[in-house]
């Protein structure tokens, strides 16, 4: 008599091929994400020595000193971290409504639509790891001539308008140093939300024109369209691109907090408060897209 | 009577039917387009603006940069920046490990991200929003956190043990390409987790009828997803493909971590204006280059970096831009 085999159901097939499929990621994520995140975080808490003759390291636990001296003793961290914290803030919403008016510009028929959306998407090529930094020594080029220009009396209408408009102390005076502030840096704006760019574009893409024109016969004029359907069709793609925004923010190559700590690491060998210093930048970051998520995402509307 | 004529009568006429309407609504229209051109001028030139501004700065030569009446067009036209940076950076040799890399790199990430796409978009197996969820995770995570046990991991590569009992002591990985080769594999490289959720938002919108079919004909799990799902999912592999290519071109951060003994172009780059003092020193020419010198001799570098790049996206423009807004990205 034959022992019947037992076989696997369909459902176990398709798990174990799951997993047969995932297997590399799963593999990378244990080895080179959650190992070096528990020593890392074990690191932070510990006084990392390396051993003089190429025989490995040892740590040493110190309690939270190194947390203590990443925040009260390092004299540039705490300032660089609250400093990048707010540039994103200020980033954020221009960077939003920067990349959805571009997707609206480009998502109507023009002639040469194609070129100008080319156009608009050589950033994300452009503007990627070493070349953002590049970017900056620019800047401060472009500061020099303008030092150079302002000393040789000649001013421009938006000068005039700034010193009239910005009045320290004031509400009004502050809300105008914040535009301004906005639009000094315009360009960084425009060369970073490329991807944001398509992400909108890509759920234009996807409204039907049928409920466009159904609005239109029911009178609808342009701006109640836009706020009615426009809006709420894309809003799941705004807390997409928040997302995308917030962390391509703190993860750039530019990105001043990370270039300390990756001098402190490459440079100073100071492997515990390197650590203890990405602990603290990362759950700040985790914080931050926390709480933000939270909030949009009670508004956000599904369509499906 | 012409035929223009006629055809303005033939407005005013339906222009007097309409009160007026017709005419306010046309003119409204082409203010709107002249706007609306006037604004796409505004943006486009101001994306383009410092590239030209760097193409014309790269044929200046030293003195037209401190002459305040050249703005764009170089009185003294020169290739000699060029010449000196291709110098400095070593470009040519540079450009050959570069471009190797890069194909090698993106490659293994494309490959890898597509099998784990893949899978989760098309299989259900217990703990999957888990693991989904920890993608997630790993395109948050900033790098920099894991980064130091990591270097160390890799300078003193030993796992389980079983490198230090054959040879006596752990093997120095950091000089070779294998750590990030390795990494890239595990899905962990540059931007990886964002491959894997662009890669599995296709293959979730493929319909699921074109697998049933072929697994009733007969065909394996595996054969399936080679036979039929892969040559499917052409633009989005090649789009991620073209980004890992184009990102890992101008990587700095895990190019200075884990291939510094190779000169790559964005390692190079980054390291111009150093080198550029150095130059100038050995030479006798100067204790320092210039603030206008250096920056014009960046430039000329930055284009040199970008320039294959831009080759590249004025070809497979389509290949970055139309398969990810195909995709269907959601929440």
């Amino acid at each position: 008599m034959h022992k019947k085999k037992r076989k696997m159901t369909l459902a176990a097939k398709n798990a174990v091929a799951g997993y047969l499929f995932i297997l590399p990621f799963i593999i990378g994520f244990l080895l080179f994400m959650m190992v070096p995140l528990v020593q890392s975080f074990r690191m932070s808490f510990s006084e990392v020595n390396i051993a003089p003759t190429g025989g490995g390291f040892t740590m040493e636990f110190v309690k939270i000193a190194q947390y203590n001296k990443a925040i009260n003793v390092d004299p540039q961290y705490k300032i660089l971290l609250i400093e990048n914290i707010r540039g994103m803030l200020l980033d954020l919403p221009a960077t939003l409504i920067f990349s959805f008016f571009v997707a609206l510009l480009l998502n109507q028929t023009f002639k040469g639509r194609g070129f100008v959306r080319a156009i608009f998407f050589m950033p994300v090529i452009l503007s990627s790891g070493v070349i953002v930094g590049l970017e900056y020594n620019n800047a401060m080029l472009a500061g020099m001539k303008d030092v150079i220009q302002e000393t040789s009396n000649s001013s421009s209408i938006t000068t005039v308008l700034q010193d009239m408009l910005v009045t320290e102390g004031t509400q009004a005076g502050d809300f105008f140093g914040f535009i301004f502030d906005l639009i000094d840096h315009v360009y960084d704006i425009a060369i970073q939300s490329g991807i944001q760019i398509i992400i909108f574009l890509s759920g234009l893409q996807t409204i039907s024109p049928s409920m466009f024109e159904a609005a239109k016969i029911e009178g609808c004029t342009a701006w109640e369209c836009f706020w009615k359907i426009t809006l709420p069709m894309v809003s799941s793609l705004i807390l997409v691109n928040i997302i995308y925004t917030i962390i391509d923010y703190f993860c750039r190559s530019d990105n001043e907090v990370m270039e300390y700590i990756s001098n402190i690491t490459i440079g100073k060998l100071e492997y515990g408060l390197s650590s203890a210093m990405s602990w603290i930048y990362f759950v700040c970051c985790l914080v931050i897209i926390g709480i933000i998520s939270l909030i949009i995402s009670k508004k956000v509307y599904y369509y499906e | 009577m012409s035929k223009k004529t006629k055809k303005w009568q033939a407005f005013m006429e339906r222009n007097r039917k309409s009160n007026g309407y017709l005419m306010r609504k046309t003119l409204f229209n082409i203010g709107y387009k002249i706007c609306r051109a006037v604004l796409i001028f505004g943006l486009c030139f101001l994306i383009v603006q410092p590239l030209l501004n760097k193409i014309s700065l790269s044929f200046m030569e030293e003195q037209d940069l401190y002459d305040s009446t050249i703005v764009s067009i170089p009185r003294h036209f020169t290739t000699s920046g060029y010449k000196l940076t291709a110098q400095l950076m070593k470009y040519w040799k540079a450009l050959g490990t570069t471009t190797y890399i890069s194909l090698l790199v993106s490659l293994f990430q494309v490959a890898a991200a597509t099998f784990v796409g893949y899978g989760f978009a098309r299989y259900k197996f217990p703990l999957k929003n888990f693991w989904f969820f920890m993608v997630i995770l790993v395109i948050i995570i900033p790098p920099q956190t894991i980064m130091a046990p990591l270097y160390l991991n890799f300078t003193y590569f030993d796992p389980l043990g079983l490198v230090s009992l054959f040879t006596g002591k752990p093997i120095n990985l950091i000089n070779t390409m294998l750590p990030y080769l390795i990494l890239c594999l595990g899905c962990m490289g540059l931007k990886s987790g964002l491959y894997i959720y662009l890669i599995r938002q296709f293959f979730r919108n493929v319909p699921k009828d074109i697998e049933e079919a072929a697994y009733v004909d007969g065909c394996g799990k595996f054969k399936t997803f080679y036979r039929i799902m892969l040559p499917d999912a052409k633009p989005i592999i090649t789009s991620c493909f073209l980004f890992a290519f184009v990102w890992q071109w101008t990587d700095k951060f895990y190019s200075q971590m884990f291939l510094r003994k190779f000169t790559l172009l964005s390692i190079s780059l980054s390291g111009l204006s150093d080198s550029l003092d150095t130059f100038l020193k050995n030479a006798g020419i100067a204790e320092q280059a210039s603030m206008a010198y250096s920056s014009a001799t960046v430039a000329t570098g930055t284009l040199m970096t970008i320039i294959p790049l831009l080759i590249i996206y004025v070809f497979a423009q389509k290949g970055f831009v139309e398969s990810l807004s195909q995709s269907g990205i959601k929440m």
